[in-house]
């Protein structure tokens, strides 16, 4: 087995449609949540309480909102929002639940059982109102929708990691390096670690979809990232009241929020396809 | 065709004509409310909610605070002040019994004073019992009730949901059954859906004119906008929507009543905290703000700005908005003055209501505009009580003080505002003193001014009663003097 | 058999029990105080000292948690501190919304996805597979309660067919109170059946890759034949799996879409209860949903192994 499928993986991508397509999508939202950093059609920190409500023109494309501040603008800012949450609460799954995971699955015994029990204890909270909860402690903003959806990637990553580390354990490679002497940290990471890389990445990419979601529905129920900074979820919020009224307050926010996430999900499709042919047909 | 034939069909057609009127009018009700209420007993909790149901329908007080905010009779039928000012004796009504049977005499008035303003007493509003020095019984139908001082707001405090007398036998079961005599009883609660209150035959006064009403609680604005465009729901009093009001306006099935509250709307600032202990800082907040646009923005268009913690719709009120009128300019002079020629951060606390949430976000972004970063943190109730309120943790907040006659919060020790002034201190004591009606007017504004001038919070608009029902009921309430739902008077037209 | 069953139902119960600790404990760090916030701004302090003590809230931490321990033992789940009602009955009158909700919605979500899904596993690679595949790709991304808001802006608001929001209650008429719970449902179910038939049909065709499979097929069998006697069979164990996750899912999930349709659900119960900060009723309703969580995972657990012998092994 060699340790990086990529060069082999290069041309095999091209041909995968789902890949392509993801990365497409997701490179269009990328690079609009970089292009709002020095540019938006209209400054989204001011309001013009004269101009609001307007229905999508050619001076403001996806109209305007209840305070007149331009919904284009608005989406632009506010993906920054949804990437750095989702980006940062896979991080901490990451960082925390891949060395749990691979933990276990080199001590085996009742460290493995403590884990797996725990992986179970948060598995068995309902995620949102957990959420709630931690906002009712902690108040909302972004830094706690963080922690909230992080700690719920937390166990999906030990339990992935643990899995994948699991079924390597016996293999040849592994039992030739123990037989050199080599002890289970260094076998993790020399060994186990690279070999389930792919499988963490794709894995990281559909986190990273649910994690936007995620961040739209704390956002909704108030408990994301507060104003002045924009948020898909909460502009959804603004919207609901206002359906009637102004029916592309609720369109725009949405759509982006479905485009944002099949993106990912292709993606995560393809890279599971173009990484490892093996996990073609699981889920 | 004789005349006896002659007074028979007339006589007849008479009774067609009545009862097919009996037939058409309704005499059923269901009143959309925004929030649920935790209990429905009054005397121990502050829920808006609460008043909203039972007050003056289920509960009745020794007064009771008519539609236009005056004092009227109603378990007393009528009183005397001794001279002194110090001693009430109220003349009870006879012959009224509580819903569960039990007739209602001196000691139940006595009981319930003492109840409110007992140690172990859980009364919201215990401060409006706080005059009180003793209760006594003369006969079962005369109370005489002795003030520590006089005091000439206590008819109208004892008007207050807080104030109403409840029966020893079910003063611990209020909160679930209710029973008190008033023209309604309480008939079932389905918890996070509605309330159903029905009409007491029993009743000693003028009865009620609906059978039944029902409360729905609908907290959800655009869902409050479809339960009334269908029939569900035929009135909301205190309509949550301000951006669906043009649209019934223009329905003619409904009438839309924009009325007044007692709901100050202000933006709190904690002035003993710098920088805002600075005069200059408050009035750059204060010129920062525009008015209008947060009307417009944040209400829709509803509401009347206030220069001053004062209520338009009283006679003693005076018009201070001009003090502090919008003037960025001016605001960003006051800054450097004041030594913060490019601003300063904060943070801005928000309650939920979509006043405060709304008129934030606006807000914010205006004193953006002349250099302040106001950092929005939005709070549950719970935590704007602990921390703001109760522990004094905020630098700026909004929220309206919807408590009627309320102006003396100013002069509170230890309030949230911490603002401290002895002239006003000596003002509010004067008025409470005095119960002269140009004597009081007089003092009132004077106190309007001072507050207008000291800044001690940024005074932004009177909190409108948006009231939006079918067109064919009468007799609801169209101001909020107090937060209730008086429906003694309420029918449906024919 | 027996022993990995009794092992796993003493977890189970562990797990319970420390869900307990954690959730007594989060609440317990909650800022905000019941007692003040019921009396409101104009409250004296001794008042609100008086509600505290009626409330029992002035008891020492462990006593209060032992004293809701054994309670829920008993399943008795204390007294709601704003309501002053027994919280079981809270939870009931909510049940007899959440419930039935995430019932419709899963036999709808069920009812959509595995027909979808068994016609694209039956015909893999066609034109109709790939655009099923297609729409159901773009389900799993439609956030709900998104969903929802453009359901009622089109039946509620537009066409006016439906109501927006609220309850009814039951006593107002079955028909009444379903029809209020027909958006939400359906706003609940599509992007569930769009993860179920995703799943539904790559368990699908796990089986049909599977020898005896290809030996069926040998025998003659047809192959739409082989996917109903056989491979439906098969693979409905990953797919009760899911459905079972599913239910948990909505069962506690529908907060947000009971927050958007104003129902008097679970869910709001709880939000509700969160900002009320009437701990004892969150406390009751988090455990209630935590422990079926864990008993759905123990079912699907215990079945397993009846089913798979070589699972019980496992830990």
């Amino acid at each position: 087995m060699t340790a990086s499928p990529w060069p082999e993986g290069m041309s095999k991508a091209i041909g995968n449609r789902s890949f392509v397509v993801g990365l497409t999508i997701t490179g269009i939202v990328a690079i609009m949540a970089v292009l709002s950093f020095v540019w938006t059609p209209y400054a989204v920190g001011t309001l013009d309480i004269a101009g609001k409500l307007k229905p999508p023109s050619w001076s403001h494309w996806l109209g305007t909102d209840h305070y007149g501040r331009d919904i284009l603008s608005m989406i632009m800012v506010g993906s920054r929002n949804s990437i750095a949450v989702a980006f940062v609460s896979v991080a901490i799954g990451l960082a925390i639940g891949v060395p749990l995971g691979l933990w276990a699955a080199a001590r085996g015994g009742w460290i493995d059982e403590l884990l797996m029990r725990l992986n179970d204890l948060v598995f068995a909270f309902p995620a949102l109102l957990s959420a709630v909860m931690i906002t009712a402690v902690f108040g909302p903003g972004a830094i706690n929708a963080i922690i909230a959806i992080g700690i719920f990637n937390i166990p999906v990553f030990a339990r992935v990691a643990r899995g994948a580390a699991l079924s390597l354990w016996p293999r040849e490679f592994i039992l030739g390096a123990r037989a050199c002497g080599k002890g289970a940290a260094r076998i993790t990471i020399e060994h186990v670690l690279p070999n389930i890389a792919n499988l963490l990445v794709v894995q990281a990419t559909i986190q990273f979809s649910l994690g936007i979601l995620a961040e739209a529905g704390l956002s909704y129920v108030g408990l994301g990232s507060q104003p002045p900074m924009p948020s898909w979820g909460r502009m959804l919020f603004e919207a609901q009241t206002m359906i009637g009224l102004a029916p592309h307050m609720a369109l725009f926010p949405g759509l982006a929020i479905v485009i944002t996430v099949l993106g990912l999900n292709l993606l995560g499709d393809g890279l599971r396809d173009v990484l490892d042919p093996r996990l073609r047909r699981e889920r | 065709m004789n005349n006896f034939a002659k007074s028979a069909l007339v006589g007849a057609a008479l009774a067609l004509l009545t009862s097919s009127a009996a037939f058409a009018a309704r005499a059923d009700l269901v009143l959309g409310i925004v929030l649920e209420p935790p209990h429905i007993d009054p005397t121990a909790g502050a829920a808006a909610a609460i008043d909203e149901i039972v007050y003056a329908n289920i509960f009745e007080g020794l007064t009771r605070i008519g539609p236009k905010g005056e004092v009227l009779p109603a378990l007393a039928e009528s009183w005397t002040l001794s001279d002194d000012g110090k001693t009430y004796t109220f003349k009870l009504h006879k012959d009224v019994k509580f819903h569960d049977g039990t007739s209602f005499d001196a000691e139940d008035v006595k009981f319930s004073l003492d109840r409110a303003r007992g140690g172990d007493s859980t009364n919201a509003q215990k401060g409006l019992f706080a005059a009180i020095d003793t209760v006594e019984v003369v006969d079962p139908l005369t109370v005489k009730v002795t003030l520590k001082q006089p005091s000439g707001d206590f008819l109208y405090n004892m008007g207050w949901g807080d104030a109403v007398i409840v029966a020893p036998e079910s003063a611990q079961t209020n909160k679930e059954k209710p029973i008190g005599t008033g023209p309604f009883k309480f008939d079932s609660w389905a918890k996070g859906s509605q309330i159903v209150i029905s009409k007491n035959a029993a009743y000693w006064g003028k009865p009620a004119l609906l059978d039944k009403a029902t409360f729905r609680i609908i907290p959800d604005p655009a869902a409050a906008t479809a339960a009334l465009l269908a029939g569900d729901v035929q009135a909301f009093p205190v309509f949550p929507s301000y951006e669906t009001i043009a649209q019934f306006e223009a329905d003619p099935r409904f009438k839309v009543v924009i009325g007044t509250t007692e709901g100050e709307t202000i933006l709190g600032m904690n002035n003993k905290k710098p920088p805002f202990d600075n005069l200059k800082v408050r009035q750059a907040i204060a010129h920062a703000i525009d008015r209008k646009a947060l009307i417009d923005g944040a209400m829709f268009g509803l509401g009347t700005p206030i220069g001053s913690f004062f209520p338009p719709h009283h006679p003693a009120y005076i018009d201070l908005t001009s003090q502090t009128a919008f003037d960025p300019e001016l605001s960003k002079k006051l800054l450097a003055e004041a030594g913060h020629p490019d601003g300063f951060k904060t943070t801005l606390k928000l309650p939920p209501p979509t006043y405060a949430r709304r008129g934030g976000e606006i807000i914010a972004a205006e004193l953006r505009d002349v250099g302040i970063q106001a950092e929005i943190v939005p709070l549950e109730w719970a935590q704007w009580l602990d921390q703001v309120f109760k522990n004094k943790d905020y630098d700026m907040t909004i929220v309206s003080h919807t408590e009627p006659n309320d102006l003396n919060i100013f002069a509170r020790d230890d309030y949230y505002f911490n603002y401290d002034n002895p002239a006003f201190k000596d003002l509010i004591k004067q008025i409470e003193a005095t119960s002269d009606d140009a004597k009081r007017t007089e003092l009132y504004q004077e106190a309007q001014k001072i507050l207008a001038t000291d800044v001690p919070a940024a005074f932004l608009f009177q909190l409108p009663k948006t009231g939006v029902w079918d067109a064919k009921i009468e007799g609801l309430w169209e101001n909020g003097p107090i937060q209730a739902n008086d429906l003694t008077a309420v029918k449906w037209a024919d | 058999m027996l022993n990995y069953a009794v092992k796993r139902i003493l977890i189970g119960l562990a797990t319970v029990l420390a869900a307990s600790i954690v959730v007594f404990a989060m609440l317990e760090i909650v800022p905000g105080d019941p007692a003040r916030l019921m009396l409101g701004m104009n409250a004296t302090e001794d008042a609100v000292h008086a509600l505290q003590e009626q409330m029992g809230l002035n008891q020492p931490l462990l006593a209060r948690y032992f004293h809701w321990l054994g309670g829920l033992l008993t399943g008795d789940l204390g007294r709601s501190y704003t309501y002053s009602v027994p919280v079981v009955d809270l939870i009931v009158e909510r049940v007899a919304v959440s419930l039935p909700l995430a019932l419709i919605s899963l036999v709808l979500s069920t009812a959509i996805a595995l027909p979808v899904a068994l016609y694209s596993a039956s015909r893999r690679g066609t034109v109709a597979d790939t655009a099923s595949m297609g729409v159901a790709q773009i389900g799993v991304a439609i956030p709900n309660f998104w969903f929802a808001l453009l359901l009622v802006y089109v039946f509620a608001v537009t066409l006016r067919l439906l109501p927006a929001g609220g309850f009814p209650g039951w006593n107002a008429g079955i028909w009444q109170a379903l029809k209020a719970l027909i958006l939400p449902s359906i706003a609940l179910a599509l992007p569930q059946a769009a993860i179920l038939a995703r799943v539904a049909r790559s368990a699908l065709l796990d089986v049909l890759g599977e020898d005896y499979i290809r030996t069926a097929r040998a025998k003659g069998l047809s192959r739409p034949g082989v996917l109903y006697r056989h491979a439906l069979r098969n693979a409905l164990i990953p797919i009760l799996t899911i459905v079972g996750l599913q239910f948990a899912f909505l069962l506690a999930g529908t907060i947000i879409i009971e927050n958007v349709f104003y129902l008097p659900g679970l869910g709001r119960l709880v939000f509700q209860a969160i900002t009320q900060r009437d701990l004892i009723v969150v406390e009751g309703v988090v455990m209630l949903l935590v422990a079926t969580v864990i008993l759905i995972n123990l079912v699907v657990d215990l079945s397993y192994a009846i089913v798979d012998p070589r699972l019980r092994n496992r830990p």
